[in-house]
């Protein structure tokens, strides 16, 4: 099946190594993957086995040694820094295992925190209050109506995870890229999550790449690729 | 935005950074007070000087001066006339003065300046230096009758000086009363008075005479109005006349000898208590011993009756400065023309016009008079040393103060690195937002400028609050240690006197605000350099 849109995420023979002690280590020896709009990927593989450096390539949070990185049928590894950063703020959103909120920002500053980084002071002035708006009903989504002014120190694993998620789609970015977003949660709150996923992916049509050890918890997911040292094996 | 919310968010919210802060506040906080100190010193220094001498002073190389001042003044009326507001002339030249205290005769080094009382108190401030009112109103060598300043009017709460109470004709005739009534009380006991040449030499009459036959000189009795009148309690007067004018004997209660005012600081010291107690009075009566004006000079030595004391409050002139009426030392030197009438004089001291530039109306003189004759100078350029001296105090502890600061940066450098290593993860995620490098850095840059701005701000505000309260600080320092932190004996003054000034203020905190920058620098570019996933693994 030959697919005409592009994919919103896609990757043609990524390489990536690791220069320690006397050698290089290579974690990523040619990964092809592509995901269609509104696809849910899950990409499972032990501990080790690149996974989380394939998310960090794709996210733009670091550069491939070899391969393509694209967005929307574009390539997007060898833009210069500011376009990448652009990219990063606009079209793509990340999840991480220990949520990463800034500790000095209650919940609905994080939210905001991709458009403080947007958006310059004075243009902020015009964008504060609908941005704020925004903000607010996102976390109201995710049931965070009772927790905006919180800080995350006030905030539970799956709560906090959450505002996390309510950030990543601040932008309304094309995909979604979640790095073991259920890792340090319990079973109840890491379902909670899950099905918020489900959601976003069902509902908002939204592309969603997810990386876990757990099969159970790929199992979510519409397709799951699997990880073996640095190769993908299709399941 | 987010430079700008995370540097209000952070200099909310990490208190311990203002620790780093507080040494460019002390640094900010003394540079201010110390500078306005020196600029109030400065200042006040500089306006004692210029009231002392006058703006601008035209003299001769040669040591025996110039004649016929008369005919200078009018030349340099017609060279600089529209500026010249007042002009003065005037005679120096070292000399002794020797006084009697307790009956021991005691000899200071002094310069004996002839000055013109109707003329001289216009070029400079001389007559708010003296101490009796109507000398302060129009100088008059004449002895006055009482009504001497028993404190020192140029200080609020000055010292007291009591022994002035009575000083002038009460003071000389008591005193005169007193020296016949103990002659008196001598020859009614069969001892006599005043032997000629009989009797103990003292080691300081050895000593005078020594000067005087060094010298080759005479001691010369030359005023109009006396013979030399009999020292009060020694036996041996060794500046007793030759021999007196014929048919006139001299009535000290009622006559005097050439008014002589000199420096206060010369007959007189403070106490303990803070009052001034003087060893000599208006109406005693001095010698001074000086130099003629032939080739070569002899030494010749005079009677004077004291009628002021002149306090400028710089020591310098006042333990040095004596002044006697112009045409009486002019006779006494031998500098007037004998066939003419014409005087010489040293120096012409001219006041300038408010507005008037004094280096300019200088160089202009300097054209018209020829300059291997003449040597005019403006009252800065006769100081220039002293003036220079302090300019350079002020430099170097401007520099040493700045250290302070620098060192505060240090502190701020060290404090930063370690934030930007706790903040290692934030940064990271900032980067995973699409913060770019550049942001990163200005977070760190625009925090280090409102460290800095904070730090400064505070520094303002202590430093202003100490120097307008200086006088009340340092009563407070002393009242805790114990110890007089100003001396007004030394100082002359007894209110610390400050002067800020806006510039030197504003140079201050950029110098602070910059040096705050400066040391955000380096942590700034390593935050800019963190590695985004690196950076997210931290902690």
């Amino acid at each position: 099946m030959i697919d005409a849109a592009p994919a919103a995420i896609a990757v043609e023979g990524l390489v990536k190594r690791y220069r320690s002690g006397g050698g290089t280590l290579d974690v990523l020896r040619g990964i092809d993957l592509a995901v269609a709009p509104g696809d849910f990927v899950a990409i499972v593989g032990s501990s080790g086995s690149g996974k989380s450096t394939l998310l960090h390539l794709m996210g733009l949070l670091d550069a491939p040694d070899g391969g393509t990185v694209l967005l929307d049928g574009v390539r997007a590894d060898d833009q210069p820094t500011g376009r990448r950063d652009r990219l990063r703020n606009t079209a793509i959103g990340m999840v991480f295992q220990s949520y990463h909120l800034l500790p000095e920002l209650d919940a609905v500053e994080n939210v905001l925190a991709p458009l403080l980084v947007r958006h310059g002071p004075l243009a902020w002035l015009s964008r504060r209050q609908a941005a704020r708006r925004d903000a607010e009903a996102l976390l109201g989504r995710f049931g965070l109506a009772g927790r905006l002014h919180h800080k995350p120190r006030q905030l539970s694993g799956g709560e906090m995870q959450r505002v996390a998620i309510a950030r990543a789609l601040v932008t309304r970015p094309g995909v979604l890229l979640a790095d073991e977003p259920t890792g340090n949660l319990d079973a109840d709150s890491g379902a909670g999550i899950l099905d918020a996923l489900v959601e976003l992916n069902r509902a908002d049509g939204l592309s969603i790449v997810l990386v876990t050890h757990d099969p159970a918890i790929a199992a979510r997911a519409d397709r799951v690729v699997r990880l073996v040292a640095g190769r993908v094996e299709d399941a | 935005m987010y430079v700008l919310f995370l540097c209000c968010r952070y200099l909310r919210t990490r208190f311990i950074a203002l620790a780093s802060v507080v040494s460019v506040t002390l640094g900010v906080a003394t540079m201010i007070v110390v500078n306005a100190v020196m600029a109030g010193f400065a200042h006040e220094m500089q306006t004692r000087i210029h009231g002392i001498l006058s703006d601008l002073v035209f003299e001769s190389h040669s040591l025996s001066g110039f004649q016929d001042p008369q005919w200078h003044m009018e030349e340099l009326r017609r060279a600089a006339g529209d500026e010249i507001a007042g002009m003065t002339p005037t005679v120096a030249v070292p000399a002794m003065l020797n006084f009697q205290v307790r009956g021991q005769w005691v000899t200071r080094q002094v310069m004996l300046i002839g000055i013109d009382e109707q003329t001289h108190a216009a070029v400079s401030d001389f007559s708010r230096y003296l101490q009796h009112p109507d000398n302060r109103r129009q100088l008059s060598f004449a002895l006055r009758d009482g009504g001497y300043d028993t404190v020192d009017h140029q200080t609020e709460g000055g010292s007291g000086r009591p022994a002035l109470e009575g000083a002038g004709w009460p003071h000389r005739r008591m005193r005169v009363a007193r020296e016949r009534a103990w002659r008196e009380k001598q020859s009614a006991a069969g001892i006599s008075a005043a032997p000629a040449g009989d009797g103990p030499v003292r080691p300081i009459d050895r000593q005078v005479d020594a000067v005087l036959a060094a010298t080759g000189g005479e001691v010369v009795q030359a005023t109009v109005t006396s013979p030399v009148p009999e020292a009060s309690a020694a036996p041996v007067d060794p500046f007793r006349a030759a021999a007196p004018d014929e048919g006139h004997v001299f009535d000290p209660a009622n006559e005097q000898s050439i008014g002589v005012v000199p420096g206060i600081g010369l007959a007189s010291f403070r106490d303990s208590t803070g009052t001034d107690r003087f060893l000599i009075l208006p109406g005693d009566d001095v010698k001074i011993t000086f130099p003629t004006a032939g080739t070569p000079p002899k030494a010749v030595t005079d009677t004077f009756t004291v009628v002021d004391f002149y306090e400028s409050k710089m020591s310098e002139y006042d333990s040095n400065f004596v002044f006697v009426p112009i045409a009486d030392l002019e006779r006494l030197r031998g500098m007037v023309d004998p066939q003419t009438g014409i005087p010489s004089v040293n120096s012409i001291q001219i006041r300038l016009a408010p507005g008037a530039d004094l280096e300019d109306v200088r160089d202009r003189l300097r054209r018209a008079f020829p300059a291997d004759v003449y040597s005019i100078s403006t009252w800065k350029d006769k100081q220039g040393p002293l003036l220079a001296a302090v300019d350079m105090e002020m430099a170097v502890l401007n520099i040493l103060l700045f250290m302070i600061v620098a060192v505060a940066g240090f502190g701020i450098l060290a404090i930063f690195f370690m934030i930007v290593v706790e903040k290692t993860r934030d940064i990271g995620i900032l980067k995973s937002l699409g913060a770019g490098a550049g942001g990163v850095a200005a977070v760190f840059l625009g925090y280090g400028l409102f460290l800095g701005l904070v730090g400064a701000g505070a520094g303002l505000a202590l430093g202003l609050a100490i120097t307008w309260n200086i006088n009340r600080v340092r009563e407070v320092v002393e009242w805790i240690t114990g110890q007089r932190v100003f001396d007004p004996s030394i100082y002359y003054f007894f209110r610390i006197p400050t002067i800020v000034d806006p510039w030197t203020v504003a140079w201050i905190i950029a110098g602070a605000v910059g040096i705050a920058v400066a040391a955000s620098v380096l942590p700034a570019l390593r935050a800019a350099r963190l590695h985004p996933v690196e950076a997210l693994r931290h902690d």
